[in-house]
């Protein structure tokens, strides 16, 4: 069945909405039930409001900078590497997006990533072993996606969505170490609560790794919107796929930025429910759909 | 009840502000998106000579091509209507093809740097004038949409916002470029 690459778009927007819909509904609900356990429900939820309002606060500003001097990343200009410069240039051109920081990062291990919490302060990365192994159209499917990822504002909808599943984390944990020192409160509502408190990190990180899982399609599709062209991007993750080169640089905290998850061992099919990425499998499917020719790499 | 039809009139106000402004900025990105493909062209003109001067000396029995090259490009630079700037666009694309094509036959001209970067860059530049018509349609997708869908059309009916047009490739660029091969 043939999907436009607006549709693809739309549904993946539909989809990440929901998801948020339902980590803001988690974090209120548990606001209220602990309040109300206490017997004050209104208190409850503007607390946790309260909360996760100080968690971004912090978050919002710290986090940007540290992740490409953790990869090691060097900046480069267009006369360093002409053809990578232009590509990203081309897709600038096609995003009506301005300029971002382009840099190069030394690993055998095909991969990219793109950081910034709004476009005009934004950065593209790309590893010399990705430079080595695709072509011009494969590269710029890359990049694509990845400017993507600007355009689409995925950095910042991915750290809104860890700032909640901190502040819920936080809550509950709180609670349940309130409820050791024994105080009363409503016995049912006690009951609800620490239930909900036991399991509701647990759910919002699964619901995190859903919706950044949804990002990453809606990038895939963002990035044939812009390029016109799903077969480079298909071929391109691939090859990344295929690549067995482990890349040094990347960890737990860095891996969602990633094309193709650096960390999960590399199978088309590899996926479960912490998976910040969805399986290679899949993505193709979703290009196939847009009309790439996928018969030879599946 | 007087205060509450005026409570009424303000936020419809505000609301046909908002999208007056909507319509005012989208059509300016599509002028602007418009203007951009000619930065794009230019780009290519300047670029042209410095190709047929490192090429010129390798490929001393293809005059025919180069001139083709030189003599487009001319020809789109001095067109003045639409219809005609893209149909001269289109054959100095055509030309440069063929002047690819054909440095494949020169083994010493395909190793040498100089050409090597300067393919690089007209293969970009063909890309990015592909790319700014691109984004220029989008641009004015997004703008007609806008004129047409309800209720901005009625705002845009009062206020005279009319529809843009897409950039139609030429008929001679539609058609497949052949590559004499001599």
């Amino acid at each position: 069945m043939r999907v436009s690459f607006y549709q693809a778009q739309t549904d993946n927007i539909h989809n990440s909405t929901a998801m948020i819909a339902g980590m803001v509904t988690l974090l209120t609900a548990m606001g209220v039930v602990i309040g109300a356990t206490y017997g004050d429900a209104l208190t409850g939820a503007l607390g946790a409001f309260t909360v996760a309002g100080g968690m971004g606060t912090y978050t919002w500003f710290a986090g940007a900078g540290t992740i490409l001097s953790m990869s090691g990343a060097k900046q480069v200009s267009h006369d360093v590497h002409p053809q990578l410069f232009n590509i990203v240039e081309e897709m600038k051109i096609a995003s009506g997006l301005p300029m971002p920081k382009v840099y190069i990062i030394e690993s055998e291990a095909p991969n990219a990533f793109a950081t910034g919490r709004d476009p005009e302060h934004s950065a593209v990365a790309v590893t010399t072993g990705l430079l080595a192994k695709l072509n011009r159209d494969e590269l710029q499917g890359v990049i694509a996606h990845e400017m993507s990822h600007i355009r689409n504002y995925d950095i910042r909808f991915a750290m809104i969505a860890a700032i909640m599943v901190g502040s819920i984390a936080l809550i509950s944990d709180a609670f349940l170490r309130s409820r050791r020192s024994g105080r009363g409160g409503h016995p049912v509502m006690i009951v609800v609560a620490l239930l909900l408190a036991a399991l509701a990190p647990l759910s919002a990180t699964i619901l995190q790794m859903a919706i950044s899982r949804q990002r990453e399609f809606l990038a895939d599709a963002s990035a044939v919107e812009l390029t016109r062209n799903p077969d480079g991007l298909a071929s391109a993750l691939y090859k990344i796929t295929h690549d067995d080169k482990p890349l040094d640089t990347a960890n737990r905290a860095t891996q969602h930025l990633y094309i193709v998850n650096p960390l999960k061992s590399f199978s088309m099919k590899s996926s479960n429910l912490f998976s910040t990425h969805p399986p290679t499998e899949a993505r193709l499917r979703a290009l196939g759909q847009m009309g790439a020719d996928i018969s030879r790499l599946l | 009840m007087f205060w509450i039809i005026l409570l009424v009139l303000v936020l419809l106000a505000m609301y046909v502000i908002m999208i007056y402004n909507g319509l005012v900025t989208l059509r300016a990105q599509v002028k602007n998106a418009w203007s951009q493909i000619d930065v794009q062209l230019k780009r290519r003109y300047d670029l042209i000579p410095n190709l047929v001067e490192a090429v010129k000396g390798y490929m001393g029995y293809e005059q025919e091509t180069l001139q083709k090259v030189i003599q487009a490009r001319a020809e789109a630079m001095k067109a003045s209507s639409m219809a005609t700037r893209a149909e001269k666009e289109g054959m100095l694309t055509e030309a440069l093809k063929s002047l690819f094509a054909l440095t494949e036959n020169y083994p010493d001209l395909k190793a040498n740097q100089n050409v090597l970067q300067l393919q690089e860059e007209l293969t970009s530049t063909e890309n990015k004038v592909a790319f700014s018509r691109q984004f220029y349609n989008d641009s004015v997708m997004s703008y007609n949409i806008k004129c047409e869908t309800f209720p901005s059309n009625i705002i845009a009916g009062i206020f005279n916002f009319l529809k843009e047009e897409f950039f139609q490739a030429a008929e001679g660029d539609r058609a497949v470029p052949k590559v004499s091969l001599r």
